[in-house]
């Protein structure tokens, strides 16, 4: 966090002067760890068992925060009887279709619990359901339960006492108990001293008085079980009484600017804006089927038609009436996975021709490079903004691929357009970051030259089109010309005000008025609101975001600093800072509390509860939406308003998280018979070629990083000379160890190698690199900053151009955090001698193209 | 008749590099202010400093030291078993970055943000014929660019190493502490930009203050070997404007650990030289007496 969120670190070093113990885990001693009471290298791609024997610590020695989990969480329901566990089929979850690599979720569910939300409805959901896995992973359906639970209904069967064999609490019990210190060991390299001052230290600092914070760097979800990573932070976190109160939580430590803001409103293919799912192609999908298969009737996803109505009044406005349900099939629909890497695969076949990357240099930055690169190779057009001349735009004249002459410049077809982007400082706008805070920015010089805001392209783009599209009598035309799309511009430029949009988001009555809160949207189209979650951003037609009280002229939850969503409230949850009769459960804790005398919910923080609603609130027969919700039932989003301990939907590769093998890995899986999650997304590729399980040609295990110095793939800071002199080059970190073993040379040159290709990097030898004993031999780890490429005035190669393109199966997230590589002194071949290179390595490792396709 | 207004504090730095963690942002938004030239692209090895020094065109430089030496209770989390090599290795030889020798598992890494010091008794202001070099109302020591004539004088003259002449223009460079921020009721750049408060600007009586206080909590929570470098105003320099709560030993961190105003001795040189200049004189006198 130091090295990657050194602003955000400001935080923790304050919680550290007032007391706060630090604990840093990564395989490297990064500047992080300088910081920390304690560091504990582990092996990368190991969180889960180290996590995992946390969660077995608390169980087995019940330091769980047992009046909170039996209030907040779904310990005591029970699960359904064909329910099996890993501990059941070494190592896979009941209703595995080996067939089509997916899960049947069905057994998963709560005993008494109706059926898993995805699709429909009957007997035709039914239909839906039994190829559920493969519809919703294919559209990453789970990520549009971003901000809340998958769909529970019914009457779910509990067991107060948790002692029914089939409730979630002794599920979990089973499930992780087989995650001793012991097994730490074995999978993680972590010696038992230093895992038990781990589970000491979290179990002492969490409960009533104390609690402990999880902060986590994206590397998290770069894995082949990412998400069950998250998963097995928050039932740790559930557990141990740490979410929805001061000092809890999990906390995503996000990218880069406004990285929470593009998935808020999203850049993401299967959401529209707030999480609402994007609609599928069924045939018959209209307004009321679409909110009926995605809603919940529980919870705030209950009023999923207002937010949604509103939405399509805000992109529609007039054209979009009841009559045409609000102009819903203006909405594109998906037909699969658009994600990125099939996108790239959709390159390769000539199926996807055009592509605008914004910001974005994957021809260094996203994994597996070459394949990226490839992909744009095949393209008919691509558009290039950004601030410099990025490897993205210029692969086809300089690429490594020219070089080793797998493509030549003359033979290539794509028309590639360049168009200079404008900086933070050049434009107005918001920035949303880890903490959903959206905090506004303004203009501080006007772009240089032809550069402009990414505002102005989209919105002149539109226009442009629109103008083109004038007078067209296609109905295909419909949703571009109905557009509202009329944003006042300023200045000579043209710039559209970054204002006006917002007010957009924040959406109005029918009289014209900003609203205030997202509890004002209505389903029958008199509101607007381009996001419901935003919606208050603009509350009394003041720009909220824009506030900067200082944090000395106000209480400590520092409500007038920006704006938070939803509805300002800076800790989501925080009904579970109170105990179930409202009480805080503890002073110095105290968040909120009910106040019986004004009968409605009071403290710092904006409650996240219906506000008058009381803590013995018993719903109605038949109640919808939040009104359905108990007065304890916290965990508003969630359908049936608890955190879920266990996951009976939602999670595609199962209810729990299990220790699985990165999918290249130089160990077999101590836990379980199964190597690697097995619904793991593999592509298969000519060159996307995997690496054998426990290949002795690829001892090793690299994970790539950021340096402070440097901004992902480089695009922002390797033309910048005052932050490349101060890392002005692509270097490799090994232990003094490894560098014996293989003869490197400290400032020399090494050559690390995978089955896709090898890189060169200066070699720097210290210390911080440790060698761990993992199943009783050791491992060395090698660190590659990920920064670099041929362009700019600081160059090297490309970490990424290691990494295979191997995905989790909820987000499609790459696993570029945990590899088997190899490294070995000096610099790699040049040209054509490179390709020969590699496939002598692949040839040794008995590489074919069904390597690594195995479940 | 009006009565002369007491100028503004003596205004310092406090760096406390118990909290720095390395970022750098102290020696970019320096750069950035001061509009110095970029150094050149050089991989040192020498941990993550790829800075190395101060000098002409870096006037805040970030030290990163690998220690085998504890951090009070810290847990390092590393397993080494081997030697490590000499510290006298010069880098380019040394088979891994620098690292003070000591028990082997034991971590710890040392950053700090070293600055120009601003000393009370500032040799390099001493020695300068132009007065290109002045001491401000702040108490800060400032080269006026447009004065110095590139005489060279103060580099050596500087105990600390600090000062440097710039290749290009020839004419003498090192930190001002902002002069043109301060001025206008601004922090320096570098302090402002710090994000863990490890650079402290502001009347160097309240920061001696802070400085002593946060080093009893450190003693107190067994970091035993911290210390302040430049507080006290009966050292060689009379004390620094800019000073530091430092881990180790100031060799540690390339800072010398006794510096002496390297002007201090001039009057007293004067004084012999008088004599001895007086003494020739009067030798040469009694030579005249003795010709004639």
């Amino acid at each position: 966090m130091a090295e990657c969120h050194p602003v955000g670190f400001q935080w923790v070093m304050e919680a550290k002067a007032r007391g706060a113990t630090l604990i840093h885990v990564d395989p490297r001693f990064t500047r992080t760890s300088a910081l920390a009471d304690v560091h504990v290298s582990l092996r990368a791609g190991s969180d889960i068992a180290f996590l995992g024997g946390l969660v077995n610590h608390v169980l087995q020695n019940e330091a769980d925060f047992r009046e909170y989990v039996l209030a907040y969480t779904n310990a005591a329901a029970i699960v359904r009887e064909d329910f099996r566990d890993t501990e059941d089929l070494d190592g896979v979850f009941s209703g595995l279709d080996t067939e089509h690599r997916t899960y049947d979720p069905a057994t998963w569910q709560y005993e008494g619990a109706d059926v898993p939300s995805v699709a429909g409805e009957g007997d035709e959901e039914f239909e839906e359901r039994t190829q559920a896995g493969a519809t919703i992973r294919e559209a990453a359906r789970v990520e549009a339960h971003g901000s809340g639970g998958a769909g529970v209904s019914g009457d779910i069967h509990t067991d107060e006492t948790l002692r029914h064999p089939r409730c979630v609490y002794q599920i979990l019990k089973r499930h992780f108990a087989r995650y001793t210190p012991d097994m730490v060991e074995q999978v993680c390299g972590v010696p038992p001293d230093t895992f038990r001052q781990v589970c000491e230290l979290v179990t002492a600092n969490s409960g009533r008085e104390r609690t402990t914070a999880f902060a986590y760097a994206v590397g998290w979800t770069q894995h082949t079980v990412g998400v069950q990573y998250i998963r097995t932070a928050s039932i740790l976190q559930s557990l141990l009484g740490n979410i929805g109160r001061p000092g809890g939580g999990i906390l995503a430590l996000r990218g880069h600017a406004s990285i929470q803001g593009s998935t808020d409103i999203p850049t993401l293919f299967n959401l529209l804006p707030g999480y609402i799912p994007m609609p599928h192609a069924h045939a018959d999908q209209t307004l009321e089927s679409f909110i009926e298969a995605e809603g919940t009737v529980k919870g705030y996803w209950g009023n999923m038609r207002s937010y949604l109505v509103s939405l399509l009044k805000a992109w529609w406005g007039e054209s979009a009436t009841a009559d045409n349900d609000y102009a819903f099939d203006y909405l594109p629909r998906l037909t699969g996975d658009h994600s990125t890497n099939e996108t790239v695969l959709a390159q390769m076949e000539g199926t996807c021709k055009g592509y605008f990357l914004m910001g974005e240099n994957p021809a260094v930055g996203s994994t597996n490079a070459k394949m990226q690169r490839l992909g744009m190779a095949a393209l008919d057009w691509l558009v290039v903004r950004d601030f410099a001349l990025i490897e993205s735009a210029t692969w086809w004249k300089d690429g490594p691929e020219i070089e080793t002459r797998e493509l030549r410049t003359e033979e290539n077809g794509t028309e590639v357009f360049f168009l200079p982007a404008a900086s933070h400082t050049e434009k107005s706008g918001s920035f949303t970051n880890t903490q959903r805070l959206l905090q506004w920015h303004r203009e501080a010089v006007r772009p240089q030259g032809e550069a402009r805001s990414d505002l102005w392209f989209t919105y002149h783009l539109g226009r442009r089109i629109r103008e083109k599209l004038a007078g067209s009598t296609d109905d295909m035309d419909r949703p571009i010309l109905d557009l509202t799309w009329d944003y006042p511009v300023h200045g000579d430029i043209l710039e559209p005000d970054a204002e006006a949009v917002l007010v957009e988001i924040n959406g109005h009555d029918a009289r014209g008025a900003p609203l205030s809160a997202y509890t004002e949207l209505k389903g029958d189209g008199s509101t607007t609101c381009g996001c419901w979650i935003y919606c208050g951003v603009y509350a009394d037609g003041v720009n909220q975001a824009d506030r900067r009280k200082p944090h000395t002229e106000q209480d400590w939850v520092a409500k007038e600093w920006g704006w938070a969503w939803p509805a300002n409230r800076r800790i989501l949850y925080n009904r579970a800072s109170a105990d179930p009769d409202g009480r805080p459960w503890s002073e110095r804790k105290a968040l909120l509390w009910w106040d019986p005398e004004h009968r409605r919910w009071s403290g710092p923080d904006v409650p996240d509860f219906q506000p008058d609603k009381p803590p013995d609130f018993r719903p109605a027969e038949g109640a919808r939406g939040p009104d359905a919700l108990r007065g304890t039932d916290a965990f508003v989003m969630q359908a049936d308003g608890k955190a879920w301990l266990y996951a009976p939907a939602g999670v595609v590769d199962g209810p729990l998280p299990a220790h699985y093998e990165p999918h290249e890995s130089p160990f077999t899986n101590p836990l379980y018979s199964q190597q690697s999650n097995p619904i793991r997304q593999v592509v298969k590729h000519p060159v996307n070629r995997y690496q054998p399980p426990g290949s002795p040609v690829f001892p090793y295990v690299t994970t790539t990083y950021r340096l402070t110095e440097h901004h992902t793939a480089g695009g922002m800071s390797r033309w910048v000379p005052y932050l490349a002199e101060l890392m002005p080059e692509f270097f490799c970190e090994v232990s003094p160890e490894l560098a014996a073993e293989r003869g490197l040379e400290h400032l020399g040159w090494a050559t690390i190698v995978s089955a896709r290709t090898a890189v060169e990097a200066r070699v720097l030898v210290t210390e911080r690199m440790t060698p761990l004993t993992v199943q009783g031999r050791t491992l060395h780890q090698i660190g590659l900053p990920y920064h670099w490429g041929p362009n700019g005035y600081s160059t090297g190669d490309a970490a990424n151009e290691l990494a295979p393109v191997v995905l989790d199966p909820n987000t499609h997230i790459q696993e570029s955090k945990a590899m088997a590589c190899d490294i070995r002194p000096g610099r790699r071949p040049r040209g054509p001698a490179l390709l020969e290179f590699v496939r002598d390595y692949r040839r040794r490792a008995g590489i074919t193209d069904e390597t690594g396709m195995e479940m | 008749m009006s009565q002369v207004s007491p100028g503004p504090p003596r205004m310092g730095f406090f760096t406390d590099t118990s909290v720095c963690i390395g970022c750098k942002a102290c020696e970019v938004a320096c750069k950035e202010w001061n509009a110095i030239p970029e150094d050149g692209l050089n991989l040192t090895g020498m941990s993550l400093d790829n800075t190395e020094k101060l000098d002409a065109n870096t006037w805040r430089h970030v030290a990163f030291i690998e220690q085998r030496k504890p951090l009070a209770f810290q847990e390092p989390g590393v397993r080494h078993t081997g030697p490590v090599p000499d510290l006298a290795t010069p880098p380019a030889e040394a088979p891994m970055t620098p690292m003070t020798p000591g028990e082997p598992g034991d971590l710890r890494w040392l950053m700090a943000s070293d600055v120009c010091k601003h000393c009370t008794h500032a040799a390099c202001l001493d020695v300068c014929p132009t007065g290109a070099l002045f001491r401000t109302e702040f108490d800060t020591v400032v080269v006026q660019a447009d004065v110095c004539n590139g005489c060279g004088y103060c580099i050596p003259a500087c105990p600390y190493g600090v000062i440097d002449q710039r290749k290009e223009d020839g004419r003498a460079w090192k930190c001002t502490m902002c002069y043109d921020r301060i001025g206008d009721g601004l922090q320096p750049a570098c302090a402002k930009a710090c994000p863990t408060e490890s650079i402290q600007y502001g009347p160097l009586d309240e920061l001696r203050e802070r400085a002593s206080e946060r080093l009893d909590t450190m003693h107190a929570a067994g970091v035993t070997d911290a210390r302040l470098y430049g507080d006290d105003p009966n050292d060689g320099v009379g004390g620094t404007g800019a000073f530091f709560l430092l881990l180790d030993e100031p060799e540690v961190y390339g800072l010398p650990p006794d510096p002496v105003a390297t002007t201090r001795d001039l009057p007293a040189m004067w004084r012999h030289a008088a004599l001895a200049a007086a003494g020739l004189v009067g030798a040469g006198v009694i030579a005249c007496l003795r010709s004639s």
